[in-house]
C-alpha cells in the first residue's frame, strides 16, 4: 500500500499544484496520487498548507499552477457545486434553519433525487452513523458528538468520488475522539468510499490512515504508509514531527533512534551482541501514565528521550533522575538522515 | 436589608420612568374617547362621536391614504436597495468599503432638518416639483439604514462555511441563495421593513420639507395643533397612529430577538 497503484484511475490526482495568497505561498507545487477506496491522510503543522490543499481539491479556490484529476477527469476549473467531492467541515456548517434529515437530504434534493428515494438513503445514513430518530431535530439540539455525526452523513450519503475531511474531530474532548476515530475509520471501510483527511495530530493519522502525507511550508516531505513514515522517516522534519525524535551524529552520520528503541540497562547488565552502548545522566523523569519518559544528558554531548513501560510500581521511576545510566540500542533501529 | 431596599428603590424608579414615557400616551388614548371637547382633568365621559367624526373627515382619509402610500412605496424601495447594499458590503472588498458603509448609515444619524433642507435645495435647483415621490425619496434616504443595518448584522452572524458547504453539496448559486441564505436573512428583511415603515409613517421633519400640497398624517396633526382646531379629532388620529407605529416595531424586535432594534431613532 505505500504505492499507488498505477495500472488502476487512481480517485484523485494532484500535478503540480501550487497556490499563492499574496506573497504567501501555501502550496508549494504537490503532486499526489490518492487510490480508490484509500483512506488518505494529510498531516501537518498549522500553516503547513494542508487546509488550502483539501479547499483546492473541493474547489472552493482555485490553484495557480498545476491540475486536479477526480476519477480521472480534469476538475481543475470545475466549480465545486459540480465537483464529485463532498467535505466534512470543521466546524460542521450544518444548516441551522434545517431538520437533520433535511441537512442530510440537501445534497441528494439539489442533484434532483425523487423523494421516496432521498428519504430512503438519509435514513439508511441516519443508521449508519447511529442517530436514527434524530432526523426531526435540529441541529442546535444535537451535542458536539452527534452534530459530528450529521456532518459525516450528510457528505457520505452522497457517495461522492472522495470525501474530504477537514480535521473533523477537531472539536470534540479527547474520548470522543478516540472512539469517532474508530469509528469513522469503520464507516470508511464499509462504504468504501474513498476518504482526504486533513489532521495536525500525528496520533490520529497514524491511527486512521492507509497512508498519509506530511507537509510542511506547503511541500509534502514524505507519503507513505504509517510504518514507513514512523519508521524511516524520510527527513528530519518528519522524524521530529511524527513522535519523539532522538537526533545523533556519529562519525558524521546523522541518524534518529525512537525513544522505545532504547534499553536502560539495569545496573551490571549486560548489553546484547551488537548493540551501541553509550553513557549518560538522567536529567528528568517525565511520568505519563502508560509510560515514564527519561531524559538523558548523553557523555558524547546530546540529548536522549527514553521510554520505559510502568510495568514496575510506581515510584521506582524517580530514582533514577540525576543518576549516570547506560542506554543501549541495535543500530537495525536506527535511521540515517540524508 | 439594604440590598432588598434598593432593589425596591430601583423598581420605584424604573416604574416612575415607564410612567413619565407612556402616561401621555395613555391620556391622548383616554381624551380620544373623551365626551368633552376641552381636555380638563378628570373627563367628563366617554364617547365614540370623535371616532365617527374622524372616520368620516375626507382630510383625514386622504392624509392617511398618502402617508400609507408614502410607507409602503418607501418600504419596498428601503428593502430592496437596503438589503443590496448589506450584501454588496458583506460579500465584496474594495477600496473605500468603510467610508461607504460610513455613508450608508449617515443619514439615520444626520439631524432630519439637515436631510429636510438639503433635499428641499436639490429638489429646487433641479427643477423638480414637490409631490409624493420626493417625498418618497426623502424617506427612502434614512428607512434604508434600518435595512440595511438589519441585513448586515444578520450577515455578519452567519456563518461563511455555510454557503460553502451548500455549494459542496451541489447547490448552484441561485439555489444555495434560495435554499441557504434568504431563509438565514429572511427575519432580519421583515423586521428591516417593519422598522422602514413605521419610521415612515410617523415622519414629519423631512415631509415637511419635501411635501408640496400634500399632507401626511403627522403634517396633518402637526397643522391642526398649531391651529388648535379639530383638537378631538387630533386625539383620535395621534392614538391611530402610535398603533400603527407600535406593532411594526414589536414585531420587529421578536423577529430579530431585539437586536436589531437598537438603531430605531424614536426622536426622529
Amino acid at each position: 500500500m505505500t504505492e499507488a497503484d498505477p495500472a488502476k484511475t487512481p480517485a484523485l490526482r494532484l500535478q503540480g499544484v501550487r497556490k499563492n495568497y499574496g506573497q504567501v505561498v501555501a502550496v508549494a507545487g504537490v503532486d499526489l496520487v490518492v487510490d480508490e477506496g484509500e483512506f488518505f491522510t494529510l498531516l501537518g503543522p498549522s500553516g503547513s498548507g494542508k487546509t488550502t490543499l483539501l479547499r483546492l481539491i473541493a474547489g472552493f479556490e482555485r490553484p495557480d499552477a498545476g491540475r486536479i484529476e477526480l476519477g480521472g477527469r480534469d476538475v481543475t476549473s470545475v466549480p465545486p457545486h459540480l465537483r464529485d467531492t463532498n467535505t466534512v467541515f470543521q466546524d460542521y456548517a450544518l444548516f441551522p434553519h434545517m431538520s437533520v434529515a433535511d441537512n442530510i437530504g440537501y445534497g441528494l434534493r439539489v442533484k434532483g433525487v425523487a423523494k421516496p428515494a432521498r428519504e430512503r438513503r438519509v435514513q439508511r445514513a441516519l443508521q449508519m452513523v447511529r442517530l436514527e430518530g434524530l432526523g426531526l431535530r435540529r441541529p442546535n439540539q444535537l451535542s458536539g458528538g452527534q452534530r459530528q455525526r450529521v456532518a459525516l452523513a450528510r457528505a457520505v450519503v452522497n457517495e461522492p468520488e472522495v470525501l474530504l475531511l477537514d480535521e473533523p474531530l477537531g472539536a470534540l474532548d479527547l474520548k470522543l475522539r478516540q472512539e469517532m476515530q474508530i469509528e469513522l475509520k469503520q464507516i470508511q471501510k464499509d462504504v468504501g468510499i474513498t476518504f482526504v483527511y486533513v489532521t495536525h495530530d500525528q496520533e490520529e493519522a497514524l491511527t486512521m490512515s492507509d497512508r498519509l502525507a506530511v507537509l510542511a511550508n506547503g511541500q509534502i516531505e514524505q507519503i507513505g504508509s504509517p510504518v514507513d513514515v514512523y519508521e524511516r522517516p524520510a527527513t528530519e522534519f518528519v522524524a521530529g514531527f511524527i513522535g519523539i525524535s532522538n537526533v545523533l551524529t556519529r562519525d558524521g552520520v546523522r541518524f534518529v533512534v525512537r525513544p522505545e528503541k532504547i534499553r536502560m540497562l539495569a545496573e551490571g547488565e549486560e548489553a546484547d551482541p551488537g548493540m551501541t552502548v553509550e553513557l549518560g545522566r538522567v536529567e528528568e523523569v517525565i511520568y505519563v501514565g502508560m509510560n515514564t519518559r527519561y531524559v538523558v544528558h548523553l557523555d558524547r554531548g546530546e540529548q536522549l528521550v527514553a521510554v520505559r513501560q510502568n510495568m514496575d510500581a510506581l515510584g521506582d521511576a524517580q530514582k533514577f533522575e540525576g543518576r549516570p545510566v547506560r542506554l543501549a540500542w541495535t543500530p537495525d533501529h536506527t535511521f540515517v538522515l540524508e | 436589608m439594604t440590598d432588598r431596599w434598593s432593589r425596591i428603590a430601583l423598581r420605584l424608579w424604573v416604574a416612575l420612568v415607564l410612567l413619565f414615557l407612556f402616561i401621555p400616551m395613555a391620556i391622548i388614548f383616554l381624551y380620544a374617547f373623551n365626551s368633552s371637547k376641552i381636555e380638563a382633568w378628570p373627563i367628563e365621559g366617554l364617547t365614540l362621536t370623535w371616532i365617527k367624526m374622524t372616520i368620516n373627515d375626507a382630510e383625514v382619509v386622504s392624509a392617511l391614504r398618502l402617508s400609507v402610500e408614502v410607507a409602503l412605496t418607501t418600504t419596498a424601495l428601503a428593502l430592496v436597495l437596503g438589503s443590496c447594499a448589506a450584501f454588496a458590503i458583506r460579500r465584496t472588498a474594495f477600496f473605500g468599503r468603510d467610508a461607504v458603509n460610513f455613508l450608508f448609515v449617515l443619514p439615520l444619524a444626520l439631524p432630519g432638518i439637515i436631510t429636510g433642507v438639503a433635499l428641499h435645495s436639490f429638489f429646487g435647483y433641479g427643477g423638480i416639483l414637490l409631490s409624493i415621490w420626493t417625498i418618497i425619496v426623502g424617506h427612502t434616504t434614512f428607512c434604508i439604514v434600518v435595512v440595511y443595518n438589519n441585513v448586515l448584522a444578520r450577515l455578519r452572524r452567519t456563518q461563511g462555511s455555510l454557503l460553502e458547504a451548500a455549494m459542496d453539496l451541489g447547490a448552484s448559486g441561485f439555489q444555495t441563495f434560495r435554499d441557504i441564505t434568504l431563509p438565514l436573512i429572511s427575519t432580519s428583511i421583515i423586521a428591516g421593513a417593519m422598522l422602514a415603515f413605521a419610521l415612515s409613517f410617523d415622519e414629519i421633519i423631512v415631509t415637511t420639507f419635501t411635501a408640496g400640497a400634500q399632507n401626511t398624517l403627522p403634517i396633518w396633526i402637526f397643522a391642526q395643533i398649531r391651529n388648535g382646531q379639530r383638537l378631538p379629532e387630533v386625539n383620535v388620529v395621534v392614538s391611530f397612529v402610535i398603533l400603527v407605529t407600535i406593532i411594526p416595531v414589536l414585531i420587529a424586535a421578536r423577529l430579530t430577538g431585539g437586536s436589531g432594534t437598537s438603531r430605531v431613532p424614536a426622536a426622529r
